[in-house]
């Protein structure tokens, strides 16, 4: 509390007390971030006439999206949906399944401490790794294909829905949990009534989310040979064909922007 | 009866919340529990249903020392007190014939309750104590949608079709208009007098719990400072539990709403 009178305030401006109160840290601070920033972007060496190169080469890949070929490699191109299709459903269904137990986990105010860091090292470790790291790992465990991919973003999915589940349980009502546990009612009647009626717009809306996010990965894993329609289009790109490339681009942005606006719906519908 | 004996809570923070409280509320008592904010109530209506563990002491209801309980025999017992809480706390996303039906989870199975399958006779009485409660219409709506009012008397529902032997109300009229206070207030001590419930309410509102309780309970800061029938709070009761105040206003406020309601009830 300051102990300044009203005399001595009155007359006198008023500014809102800095962040970092010591004037002296605070301005070393931005500066130094200043002068860090400019190394920083200095340091980037960019090769002019490799670019100058590269920009035809990429200019033919954008031209390609004016003239995409859906039918030269038609029947390559609706496997590799397919595929992608069966990952993305199935990794989804099988990791949401096996989030909401560990989701439950790895919420503090309901689990006890040692499942709690269990759960947490899971979610933990799902997220610390990137799906094409682990991709590249069970591809080489179990070969090229959609085995791995469905595996991967069953993995990854934990990690997300998990730890989002988590954090919605933790901000729950408490009173409404609370009033479930006053009846007599056993622990799964007490997250069936109490907490999961709480969660459930925001599991089914996250679920959505996450559906749209393994089809979208389920293109990038095929990259690392994982299978879907990332293989297809790494096969396409090999071969330079542009417009097979473009067209595969043009579906997966397509599918993306339908499940997006679908998902959109439910939420709105389950609020 | 109720009996609290020696009944301690100090929190982890060191709060001491009651200390050595010793109380007994025969059958069929309404019992209301006054004092400040902090003073200890809610912690005391928890530690009955040990929502709050208490930290020593017994409580004992119906012969049953409910501090000895492991999880199954809490979990019972908890069967036999009903809670309405401040806020109502029902569960908003589900409908009020849930909410009701959540009353009976301590007597049904989990699959019976997860496919929403409870006994007829849970269901029959549900819809009598809604209908009690005048909300028979509003069985299928769901929980947000009702008024302030009209979600604790799902809240009084769901605590009755325990078919409880107590009842714990929480601050029943904390965000309630006041003749909707007044409403639900009137409401729970009539249903108590028809079911021979004893009740511990906590209420802010001295002059409310003086219209309706028969016995009234101060508490300051963890222990009992007042325990006598309404008629018996004066100002100086007032002035030991909450400190120097004016109190002419709310003892004059009461008065004059004991002859209203006299008026009203002829």
């Amino acid at each position: 509390m300051t102990t300044a009178t009203l005399e001595a305030r009155l007359g006198n401006g008023w500014k809102k007390p800095p962040f970092i109160p010591n004037p002296a840290l605070r301005w070393s601070l931005f500066i130094g971030g200043l002068i860090y920033l400019v190394l920083a972007i200095s340091s980037i060496d960019v090769n002019w006439t490799r670019v100058a190169e590269g920009l035809s080469r990429g200019w033919a890949f954008v031209t390609a999206f004016f003239n995409p070929d859906f039918v030269s490699r038609g029947g390559d191109i609706w496997d590799g949906i397919l595929e992608s299709i069966i990952i993305t459903i199935t990794s989804t269904v099988v990791g949401i399944a096996l989030s909401v137990p560990i989701g439950l986990g790895a919420a503090r105010n309901i689990a006890p401490l040692p499942v709690y860091l269990v759960c947490r090292a899971i979610v933990a470790l799902s997220r610390a790794l990137n799906e094409i790291i682990v991709a590249i790992l069970l591809v080489a465990i179990f070969g090229f294909g959609p085995l791995a991919g469905f595996l991967t973003l069953s993995f990854a999915t934990i990690g997300f829905m998990s730890k989002l589940l988590a954090e919605d349980i933790e901000e729950m009502s408490k009173a409404q949990a609370e009033a479930i546990r006053a009846t007599g009612s056993s622990w799964l009647q007490w997250i069936n009534y109490g907490v999961q009626p709480q969660v459930m717009p925001r599991l089914i809306g996250l679920s959505m989310y996450r559906l749209d996010i393994n089809f979208r990965e389920s293109a990038v894993l095929g990259l690392v040979g994982a299978g879907g329609i990332g293989a297809t289009l790494n096969t396409a790109f090999d071969r330079y064909e542009f417009d097979t490339a473009a067209a595969i681009l043009l579906i997966i942005i397509v599918t993306v922007m339908a499940l997006e606006y679908l998902s959109g719906i439910i939420r709105a519908k389950v609020q | 009866m109720l009996e609290l004996k020696k009944l301690t809570k100090t929190y982890r923070t060191g709060d001491r919340a009651l200390h050595e409280v010793d109380l007994i509320v025969p059958n069929g008592q309404v019992m209301a529990l006054i004092g400040p904010s902090g003073a200890g109530k809610s912690t005391l209506i928890r530690c009955i249903n040990r929502l709050v563990e208490p930290t020593s002491g017994s409580v004992i209801l119906d012969g049953t020392d409910i501090t000895a309980l492991g999880s199954t025999g809490l979990r019972k017992m908890r069967r036999k007190m009903g809670m309405i809480f401040q806020e109502y706390a029902l569960v908003e996303r589900l409908t009020v014939m849930e909410n009701v039906l959540s009353g009976r989870l301590g007597y049904v199975g989990f699959w019976r309750s997860f496919l929403r399958k409870f006994p007829q006779s849970d269901v029959d009485e549900a819809f009598r104590l809604l209908d009690r409660v005048g909300l028979l219409a509003m069985a299928d709506k769901r929980a947000d949608e009702l008024s302030g009012g009209q979600r604790q008397r799902v809240g009084i529902a769901r605590a009755l079709i325990q078919n409880p032997r107590l009842l714990l109300v929480d601050e029943p009229t904390a965000s309630l208009d006041p003749k909707t206070s007044r409403q639900i207030m009137r409401l729970i001590c009539e249903l108590c007098a028809e079911r021979d419930l004893a009740a511990v309410i906590n209420i802010h509102d001295v002059a409310l719990a003086q219209m309706f309780v028969e016995r009234i309970v101060g508490l300051k800061a963890g222990e009992l400072a007042f325990d006598g029938k309404p008629t018996e709070m004066g100002e100086d009761v007032l002035t030991r539990i909450y400190g120097e105040e004016d109190w002419q206003a709310t003892i004059r406020k009461v008065d004059e709403e004991e002859v209203e309601a006299e008026v009203a009830a002829q």
